[in-house]
């Protein structure tokens, strides 16, 4: 469990990234923040390895205050996956995903055979073990950039819009191959995205962010669709318009949903056909 | 050619010599250039005085600086240790600048990345900074061991023998041949010097040198369900 207690963090120049924020990050779930660029989230991110040091306030993890622990020490225990992967350019992929165990002092041996464990387990082939980053796909990198993540065996994974810079498709299957690994190994994951949709699919618990990381709504998808805490939020999410807007409509080969353009987005299963 | 021909093992011996004076100025100039690099890139007061004294230096006449250093360092005017010093700053002055800029062309996102997995300040420097800066880096080197090499010649003023020797003996003796069998040599050996620092670059960075494309081969498996 993760908990940020009135949580400030002012920035020399003068701006206030967070302010008063409070949140708890429930175990073994994923945690989703969510807002657009200036709402703080990726400042939220950070200060939980100890990359941003807030002002006032306190973050704990299970219960102790990071601001007691060393932050490289702190870094190590974490699991870290950003945007463009981060990948080290002049580190094969294998000593990529090798680096933190090896900062921790595991024998190299037994290092690279848990690296290539974690090649499988991210759906990578072992023969890329030899390659630069520059030799793979940008999918591929990521992923990579997962596995490096994992390798420690961390409790916590922080993933920094780890999605954001890979083409749709790729997109979609590093979503799934996220809610396959954390059902397969039960780690607490902390997303940012400015991408709802992505919050949605992705996220036990979704944290949307205002502007100053000011907190719109927070709960499980379900709970926000059915019932947005504000017009902020339902401007943000898209239950006003578009394809989330859903109304039925009758038509001569039956009854189906279709979204605020009339374009035909689905059917209604089950017993509430009657409508 | 038969001033070459009847001279081979004198000008042998001089080009081996050459060589010799060179490698010094080069490496200690290069360890040197790493801390003051650093300095220089990492705060903004000293980067301004470093890279001011750094071009005020270059800027002194080489045979000027070998009759200073002498009195200002209680050495002989004449001996190898002035050539040796006076080369090491000039190639210093080349070198600490292009440390500086190699260091801030590393990409922040990589560096932060790396401090975000866990590096230590000390050793992301050594194992991610320092060597991604290695190609520009190794621009800087370069340059400064070619100057380095064509600066060993002006110690024959001094008396130091190189194959500067060719061009005042030549100069002296009006021997057309002998001063261009030190042009060419000089031109050969500076050659040779660029040639082995290039293949050590391509040795400690092989990931400067990979083919930046995709993976020919599929390497992808297909995702476990």
């Amino acid at each position: 469990m993760i908990e940020f207690r009135a949580v400030t963090k002012r920035f020399p120049d003068g701006t206030v990234a967070v302010e008063d924020f409070n949140l708890v990050i429930p175990s073994r779930k994923i945690t989703v923040f969510v807002g657009s660029s200036g709402s703080g989230k990726t400042t939220l991110l950070r200060m939980i390895n100890r990359m941003v040091d807030p002002t006032d306030g306190d973050i704990e993890i299970d219960g102790d205050s990071i601001m007691s622990k060393e932050p490289v020490a702190l870094r190590r225990s974490i699991g870290y996956v950003m945007q463009n992967s981060g990948l080290l350019p002049h580190f094969k992929v294998i000593d990529n995903v090798t680096t933190v165990p090896m900062l921790n002092g595991v024998p190299k041996k037994q290092a690279r055979e848990q690296a290539l464990e974690l090649l499988d387990t991210v759906g990578l082939s072992r023969s890329i073990a030899d390659r630069y980053p520059s030799q793979l796909s940008g999918g591929q990198q990521q992923r990579v950039g997962v596995a490096r993540g994992l390798a420690a065996n961390p409790n916590i994974l922080l993933m920094d819009e780890p999605f954001g810079a890979v083409d749709p498709i790729v997109r979609a299957e590093l979503q799934q191959e996220t809610i396959r690994l954390q059902h397969e190994l039960d780690k607490t994951i902390v997303f940012v995205t400015h991408d709802i949709d992505e919050a949605f699919l992705l996220g036990d618990q979704v944290v949307i962010l205002e502007k100053g990381a000011k907190i719109a709504q927070v709960g499980s998808p379900n709970e926000i669709m059915a019932a947005p805490a504000s017009d902020f939020v339902a401007n943000f999410i898209g239950t006003d318009r578009g394809k989330r807007a859903l109304t039925l409509k009758k038509t001569e080969a039956g009854t189906i949903l279709v979204d605020s353009e009339g374009r035909g987005a689905g059917v209604l299963v089950g017993g509430s056909e009657s409508a | 050619m038969t001033w070459i021909i009847n001279n081979l093992d004198l000008i042998w011996g001089l080009t081996l010599e050459h060589i010799r004076l060179s490698i010094p100025p080069i490496v200690i100039g290069f360890l040197i250039s790493i801390p003051l690099g650093w300095l220089a890139y990492r705060f903004k007061l000293t980067r301004g005085i470093l890279l001011t004294l750094a071009g005020l230096l270059y800027t002194i006449p080489s045979l000027a600086l070998f009759v200073i250093l002498p009195p200002l360092l209680g050495i002989s005017f004449l001996s190898e240790l002035n050539i040796t010093i006076a080369l090491t700053l000039y190639a210093v002055a080349i070198m600490a600048r292009s440390v500086a800029d190699a260091l801030a062309s590393v990409d922040p996102a990589i560096r932060q990345s790396a401090t975000a997995v866990g590096f230590g300040g000390w050793r992301r420097f050594w194992t991610v900074d320092f060597p991604l800066a290695g190609p520009v880096v190794l621009a800087g080197l370069r340059v400064a061991a070619v100057s380095t090499v064509s600066l060993v010649t002006v110690g024959i003023l001094i008396g130091v023998q190189s194959l500067g020797y060719l061009f005042t003996n030549g100069f002296q003796r009006r021997i057309l041949e002998e001063i261009f069998a030190g042009v060419v040599m000089t031109v050969i050996v500076a050659l040779l010097i660029d040639r082995a620092l290039v293949l050590l670059g391509r040795m400690l960075m092989p990931w400067t040198t990979v083919a930046k494309q995709k993976a020919p081969a599929p390497a992808l498996e297909g995702a476990p369900a």
